[in-house]
Order: structure tokens, then sequence, then C-alpha cells
């Protein structure tokens, strides 16, 4: 195995800017690795080798004629395959969008495509983003590289699977109630949502429009930063973009000094419902917390309670509208048309076969909440403890500087195991939901194995709107303190896949 | 397919009409409402389009600015109050012309709302003016249109396939709805009529819209329904979809009133429905029922901020409101010297705009009226169709009277030549030189005619050299006749008084 594949991108950074190493040899190993590990993994959906291997080439033609080219520029990624990408398939997941090409680029794809990001394929997904564990894949699971035979979490499930089998060391996700930060908690990686409107949305495919963020996926904090800078920034193509300028988030990844630090642990998020090992590592965590000079502080959250409860209401019925465009009128999937059926029915029937249980369950639950007589009761609701946890986190910081969680109240768990069990299964999320609701940044990161099972067990950091340098000091601070009491990083701790 | 109907007079004795109009406007901004396609009219199918009006998956809109500032004009024109902060909301549902099977519009948060347009109509006891309250005007999309191929009716039902055009989705739209409308009677129709019209005098007037009804441009549903007395709750409506002229906006509220009285006289209940008008037979038909599809599952868009007008820039949009078209006829009328009769006859028959644009363009005050109450009203009339759709350039005026001037036609050639260029013929010069049209102002062979005239009747030349010069008329009739129109009248007369040796 090439030990290219082994560094940071931060590390890769250096030894292409040094010409040690070139952008086409890197993509080359990560490629080859692919390759040999991608058969047992299932991490991408679709692996472009001639479009990697020509942006390395072109990276590597630039720094040859002496440009000066951004920190990543030559370093692989793992691209969510909802973000829309000219010339490359762009799924979704889905058998709606199985042979789907769109004719442009998300801005997020533009701008690490300017920065000389090599994009090595799409990964995989639920489908449509629903899910916690890549299960809901129209074309198949993803399998966890710490243990194959578990989910590697979701939505976003094949970028943090990519990440921990070392096929790439960068990845971008998305996280609508969790699929950055649950995925990178059961793979021993880090994962970051931003802000609401850091980041442009335009080119991800919706899910539920005011709770979506795309956001990076790395091995390390400083990783993290790197990409998080590169894609984030106002754009006009997204009214919802927030246009002021970009947190310091590498720079606050480099300094990682928590001294003097106010850290709340949110009473809601923890306790009963969660695996010992999970709360066991996190104790642990507080108490490095502690010993790197932050005040801990114990916070409540009490409207976080309704917050599972409140996004199942304004996700579907997002989701129901977002995914209504879905009809085999324009583009993707068209069952039915043969000349003997009406419209309606081709339209239905291409909706039948296109869409998995989970988009139906969530399409219908959602149409059911915004008709007329429940919109009040349901959605109208949801509303209501939309605000009421913005009020709950508002109050909180006026305390602390950012609060803290576990990211997840299990460990990977077995592929199948909650597959029938829909609650169960938006369970996992539980901890993770509240920041979407209000609109704020959340990073997890890994802070140990749990004892019972050793899996990776991931702490959540939740900061201000806008604050998302936060994340990544106090992100910083614990992962070189754990680093060093480990030894060496979590995933070198892993057996191979 | 035709309903039973009663006469309108027994209508009114026995009900009380209440109307609301639906006005659809296409904005005439450059681009899109929420992408930075063309608007043109008339394109290639399908060109003027991105994965923003196309919906495509991952595609976010980007609001237009000179649309929302087109809003707040129209809802300052129309007395309104500007919202301080709203929203667009989705309305759902599944269709092929809609890209995302949501329409971006507005729902419980208009941008404008609880305003009104003042109207005059001739009622018996002369001109009066009738006041239309405006329930709100909101933003919104267009959405794509559809053709359908194959079946007898052009219509979805019993076509062999359809196709859609996606050019218009996402062309801004105001739509502007009244409160019901009450107390009309039996001028309901006309204050139909007079509403759109005088709406359309504004919209145009604040260059947001080129308002070509024709074109759809300018869209108009029409809400009916009947009741015993005006004491009683409002009755069942009928919504009739895309009425599309003015004169249509009369006939069909004046159908539809007719029609209800028949079935609730016959005992029947009026169905909620859309019905599809039919411009050549004066009727309307059954579309869909509403019960099944009416709800739409409206919701905040998630992906659009909320607008929030600031109180300075609605200020500014007011101070800068250009003339109001009430105040802008006073003027003409006061400038052109017309008496109220006239002016009334220009703003009835809905020809101010088209005199004030030929008279712009050089035509004489005197001859751009006369053609247009004349024999332009005439022919449109005969059609069945509005003045302003015959396509009578200002140009094609000019020339007319440039010609008639000089001599080179006179009134009835002159009215050859308009049937020429409405039937296509083309312009002035070519209809005159296809049908040789041209006066004849050679006076040899108008003396010849002269002499045939008096010789049929040789009487006549005696009147005249008597003093009884009136009786001239008779021979210039004549020899007008003889020529087949193509001769100057007042040169006959001059010929014939110049012949016989009398002078006036």
């Amino acid at each position: 195995m090439s030990e290219l594949i082994r560094k940071d991108a931060s590390e890769l950074s250096g030894l292409l800017e040094s010409r040690e190493v070139s952008a086409v040899e890197v993509a080359q190993a990560h490629l080859d690795r692919i390759a040999d590990v991608d058969g047992a993994v299932r991490a991408f959906l679709h692996v472009d080798t001639e479009g990697a291997l020509n942006a390395a080439k072109n990276v590597d033609a630039k720094r040859a004629a002496g440009e000066k080219l951004g920190a990543l520029a030559g370093v692989p990624l793992g691209l969510k395959d909802i973000l829309a990408t000219k010339g490359l398939p762009t799924t979704v997941g889905s058998k709606m969008l199985e042979n789907w090409i769109p004719p442009y680029d998300a801005t997020v794809v533009t701008r690490m495509r300017e920065a000389g990001i090599v994009i090595l394929g799409k990964t995989n997904m639920d489908e449509f983003a629903m899910g916690s564990s890549t299960e809901h894949s129209a074309f198949g699971p993803t399998h966890n590289p710490w243990d194959l035979e578990r989910i590697p979490g979701g939505s976003g499930g094949g970028s943090s699977a990519c990440l921990a089998a070392f096929e790439a060391p960068l990845a971008i996700g998305t996280d609508t109630g969790g699929s950055i930060r649950q995925p990178a908690a059961v793979t021993g990686t880090v994962g970051v949502k931003p802000t609401y409107g850091g980041v442009s949305r335009y080119g991800a495919v919706a899910l539920a429009s005011s709770l979506d963020q795309i956001g990076p996926c790395g091995r390390t904090v400083l990783d993290t930063a790197l990409l998080h800078e590169v894609i984030a920034g106002f754009d006009s193509m997204d009214q919802t973009s927030i246009n002021a300028p970009v947190p310091a988030v590498v720079e606050a990844a480099k300094r990682g000094d928590i001294k003097g630090m106010k850290i709340g642990v949110v009473r809601e998020l923890g306790g009963e419902g969660y695996q010992a090992g999970v709360r066991q590592r996190f104790d642990e965590a507080v108490v490095v917390l502690q010993s790197l000079g932050a005040e801990i502080v114990e916070v409540s959250c009490p409207s976080f309670d309704y917050a599972l409860a409140a996004y199942y209401l304004i996700l579907p019925s997002e989701c129901s509208s977002n995914l209504a465009k879905f009809d085999g009128i324009r583009f993707g999937l068209r069952v039915g048309d043969d000349g003997s059926r009406s419209v309606e029915q081709v339209m239905s029937q291409t909706r039948a076969e296109g869409f998995g249980d989970e988009v139906i369950r969530r399409i219908m639950l959602g149409t059911y909440a915004l008709s007329a007589g429940y919109y009040d009761a349901y959605y109208g609701q949801a509303q209501k403890i939309r605000t009421l946890i913005a009020q709950d986190f508002a109050k909180a910081f006026s305390q602390v500087d950012v609060l803290i969680s576990p990211t997840a109240p299990t460990t990977a768990f077995k592929i199948g195991e909650k597959l029938d069990d829909p609650l169960a299964m938006y369970l996992n999320d539980v901890a993770t939901i509240p920041v979407n609701l209000a609109g704020l940044p959340g990073m997890s990161l890994p802070i140990g194995l749990a004892p019972e099972d050793n899996l990776p067990v991931g702490l959540q950091i939740m900061a201000p709107a806008m604050a998302d340098d936060r994340l990544y000091n106090v992100g910083a601070a614990l992962e070189r303190a754990l680093v060093a009491q480990w030894g060496a990083p979590i995933l070198s701790s892993m057996a191979g896949v | 397919m035709s309903e039973a109907v009663i006469s309108y007079d027994e209508v009114l004795e026995k009900f009380d009409p209440v109307m609301g109009l639906e006005v659809h406007v296409e904005l005439g901004t450059n681009t899109k409402m929420f992408c930075g396609c063309s608007t043109e009219f008339g394109a290639e199918p399908n060109t003027h389009v991105c994965p923003v009006c196309l919906g495509l998956p991952g595609a976010l809109p980007a609001l237009n600015k000179i649309g929302v500032e087109s809003a707040i004009r129209i809802g300052l024109a129309l007395n309104c109050t500007i919202a301080e902060w709203c929203r667009f909301a989705r309305k759902n549902y599944f269709y092929p012309d809609m890209p995302k099977n949501f329409q971006t519009s507005q729902y419980d948060e208009p941008i404008c709302f609880d305003g009104y347009l003042d109207v005059e109509i001739d009622t018996d006891e002369g001109r009066k003016t009738f006041r239309v309250n405006i329930e709100r005007a909101h933003m919104e999309e267009d959405t794509g249109k559809n053709t359908h191929m194959g079946g007898a009716t052009g219509r979805i039902h019993g076509a062999d396939y359809s196709l859609v055009d996606y050019n218009r989705a996402g062309i801004p739209l105001i739509e502007i709805v009244t409160k019901p409308i009450e107390g009309a009677g039996k001028y309901a129709p006309e204050v139909a009529k007079a509403y759109v019209a005088a709406l359309r005098d504004i919209l145009r007037n604040l260059g947001v819209s080129d308002v070509k009804m024709e074109q759809g441009s300018l869209r108009c549903d029409v809400n009916l329904s009947l009741r015993r007395t005006p004491q009683d709750e409002l009755g069942t409506r009928s919504e009739t979809k895309n009425v599309n002229s003015l004169r249509s906006v009369e006939r069909a509220v004046r159908y539809e009133m007719t029609r209800h009285a028949a079935r609730l006289l016959a005992g029947e209940r009026i169905i909620q429905e859309t019905r599809h008008w039919h411009e050549d037979t004066g009727i309307t038909t059954s579309g869909r029922s509403k019960s099944d599809a009416e709800d739409y599952r409206y919701f905040p868009e998630p992906d659009l901020v909320p607008i929030a007008p600031s109180r300075e820039w609605v200020e500014e949009l007011r101070a800068a409101l250009p003339e109001n078209p009430a105040v802008r006829r006073a003027r003409i009328q006061e400038s052109w010297g017309l008496s109220d009769i006239d002016m009334q006859t220009l703003i009835n028959a809905d020809l101010l705009d088209l005199v004030e644009e030929a008279v712009a363009a050089g035509v004489s005050i005197e001859a751009a009226r006369k053609w247009y109450t004349g024999e332009l009203s005439r022919v449109a009339n005969e059609r069945e169709v509005d003045v302003a759709s015959l396509g009578i350039t200002p140009a094609t005026l000019v020339r007319i009277e440039e010609l008639i001037v000089s001599g080179g036609l006179n009134d009835k050639l002159a009215r050859q030549v308009l049937e020429g260029v409405l039937a296509g013929e083309g312009d002035v010069d070519a209809v005159i030189a296809a049908r040789g049209l041209a006066v004849v102002s050679d006076d040899g062979p108008l003396l010849d005619a002269i002499k045939d005239a008096l010789a049929a009747d040789p009487s006549v030349a005696e009147k005249i050299a008597s003093g009884k010069i009136q009786a001239a008329g008779a021979v210039v009739g004549a020899v007008m006749k003889a020529t087949r129109g193509q001769a100057d009248a007042g040169r006959v007369r001059e010929l014939l008084l110049e012949h016989l040796g009398v002078s006036e």
C-alpha cells in the first residue's frame, strides 16, 4: 500500500507544494486504493478515473509553470453523490436519477475545481439523503471500514467510509439532521456542518431546504478546516447564503487553545438512551477539556426533547415539495410511457418505481402534514418548536462559548439491524438535529473507542451562528490532547480493510 | 355542450350578481423572476431555459429585484398598503407545465394589499364612478405552456400527445385580486370591463408590462355568483379562466349571469368549478371541478428569504409614479379640445391609447379620431375583435393622411387602402400599387365624365347655371360613381363649375 494514502490532506499539501510528489501520483495512489478495497467498502457509486487524472495533470502543469495554487491543489476528494457535477452522474442514491447527468456544477464543486482539488468520484448515500446508515441507497449499502458488517452512518456513509478506508483524505457531505456528523462519529473521522447559509447550497439536490447544509469531512480537524475554507462564502445563486466574511476556521484549527473558554454540556443530550461506552468516552473527553483550561458548565435546553418530533414534521413537509419535481417529465427515470397511459399515470408509476420505501414514507408524511386542516397542528407547531430550540441555544450561548454532547447515541450498528424500524433509525439523529433546526454549526470528532465493541465514538461541538471557528479551535485542542494520549490518530488502531 | 340560459332582464329581476376578478400580468422585466433567462416572447421553444427555471435537481431561485419593484409600484398605483415584511410560498400541485411541480407564489403574506381602483361606467343616470376594492396584489412565476396535439378540442383530454415549452416558465407575474364586487347590479358586465380596462391603462402607464391580452401578458379570470338579494350570503361561484379581451370580459360576465340564473331557477345547484370561455360562441363550458384539486399545501418558500421593502424605498417609488391615467385623460381632453362626449367615445371604445399613439406619430387629431371611431371600429366589430388587435400601425395612418392631403387619395379610396392593409396585402403604398387605387388626377377623363353626366340629365346644368349650386352634388356623385371612386371629389366640383362658367 502506497504511503501516500495514509497522509493527511495538510501533509499532502506540503509534499505537493514542495513538488516531492505530483498530483498525478497522489491521485493514482488513491485510485489504486479504491480499486483494491472499494469492492468491500462500496463507498463510491462512481469513480471518475479519467477526470481525476486530468484534474491532477492540470494542477501539476500549473505548479510547473510557477502558478500560485491553493493549499489543497492536487489533494483528492470523495464527493457525496447529492452534488450536481457537470458531465458526471449524480444519482442521489436513487433509481430515479440513475442515468441523470447534470448540465451544471454545484457552486461548491466549481469552487473546489478552481482550488485544484481532485474529485475522485461520487460517494454513496441513503436515497435522497434520507437515512442514518446508507442502507437506503438504491445501489446497496456502504460498509464501515472498522467492521464491514456494520453501517458507516448516514446519509453520507460513503463520504465518511472513504476517509476511514484511506480511499480519499477529504470528502464532502451534506447535513440535514446529522448526515455529516453521525457518519463521522461512527467511522472515527471528522465532519462539520457549517452555519446555515455559510456554504452555498446551489447544486445540492434538496432534501429539506431550511435544514440542508453542505460541509467538509476529513480525518483531522485541520484538514476539515482547509476544505471548509475552500467551499464557504457568499454565493448570489443561493439566497439563503450569508453575505459576510468566512469565519477564520483554518487559523482556529491551527490555534487549538481553549484556556479560559466556557464549555456547556447539554443535559438533554446524554444519559438514558446512550450506549455506556459512548457515555464513558464522552465523560473522559470532558475531563480532558477541563484539563486544557476550559470551564465546564452543565446547561439545560429543555426544548431539545421535542427536536426529533419537530424535525420529522418539517423535513418530510419540505421534502414532499422538493421531491415533487421527480415526475419523469423532464429528466431522470420515466416508467410506463408506452402511449397507453395518461400523464398522471406515468408520473405516478415513475414515482412508485423510482423511489424507495423510506422516500415514499417521508413524502407521504409531509404531504399529510401540509394538508389543509392539518398544517397548523403539524407544520405550524413544529415551526414553533424550532423557535423555542433557537431560544434555548441563544440562552445557552449567553452563558457558554460552545456546547458539547455525544454525536450519536450508539456506535455503528449492524447492517440490517434497524432497517425495519424507522423510529429506531430516526433516534440516531437525536443529538445532531437541534443545530439543524436552529441553523447553527456543529462538528463531530473522534474521542476514542467504546470499550464494549471497540468502535469509534464521536463528540459533538456546537457553536453560535457564524462562529464556526470555535468548533475548530475546541476540536483542534481536544484532538491534539487525545492523539497525544493515544500515541497515534485513532484510525491507525483500525484493522486493515 | 351549451347550457340553458335565461334573458338578462329576467336575471336582474330575480338575482343580484357578485363578481371577483383575478388578473394575471406578465411583467416586462428583461429576465425571469428567479433566474437570468430572457423573457422575450416568441423564441424557439425551450431555448430560454436554465437549471433554475427547468427545476433541475439542486437548482435554487434568486429573486429578481426589478420584479419586486414592479410589484410595489403596481400596489402603489392601486392605492394598496405595501407589506413591511412578506414571504413567498410554495403552491404544490402536479402538472407537466410546472417544472418543480410547485409554483413559487405568495399565499397569506402578499406584498400589496387593501387597495382600490375607481372606474367609470355609463349608467341610465349618466356617467358614474364605481369603486372596485382590491384584496391583494402578489408576486408569482408563470408556468410553461402546453400544446396538446391531436384530438378535437385542443385540450389535454383526447389529445394524442402534448408538447411543453418552458420558455414561459418563471416569467414574473403579478396577480391582482379584487374583493367581491357587489352592488354593480345590471352594470356588472360593464364594471368588469371598465375595471380590466382601467387596470390595463394603469399597468401600461407604469411601464411594467406590455399588457397584451391577445399574447397573454394580461389574463383575466372571472368569478361570478348570484344571490337572491344583496342581503343574502354569497352564492356558489364559477371561475371562468383566461378571458382574454375586454369585450370577452363583459360577455363572459353576462353569459355566466344568465347561465347561473337558469340553473338556480330550475332548482339546480351551481357547481364550484373552473370554466373555459369560448370566444367564438360566447359561452363557457365546464373545466375541471375544483373539489379534488384545491389543497395546494402552501408553506413558506424556504429557498428564498423574506422581503422587507424599506419605507424609504417605498416612498421613493411612490414619488416617482407616473401620471395617473385619469389625470392624463383630463389633460389630453383639454389639449385636444374634445367635448365630453367625444372623449367618452374614445374611452368607451378603448381607443384613446391608439389615437394618442397615432397623433404622436404625426396624424392629425381629427383624422386619427375619424379612422379609429369609424372605419377601424366597424371592421373590428365585424370581425368581433378589439380594434387594437387589428394591428394597424400609426405609420399606416400617417401615410394615408399624407396622401389625402396631397390629393393622392380620397376618403373612399383610403378605406379601400385600409381594407388591403388589414387583409395583409402589404403597406399603404404596396396596396395602392397592387390595387391601382390612385386618385384620377388627370382632368381630361374627369371632364369627359362630367360631360357624360350632364348629358344624361341636362336639367341639372341649367339649375346650376341659374345659381342653384347645390345641384352640383348630383353630378359629382355621378362622376364619382363612373370613376369607381377614384376621383378627387373636390376637383370634380371645381371642373364642373368651371365647365359651366359658374363661380361660387
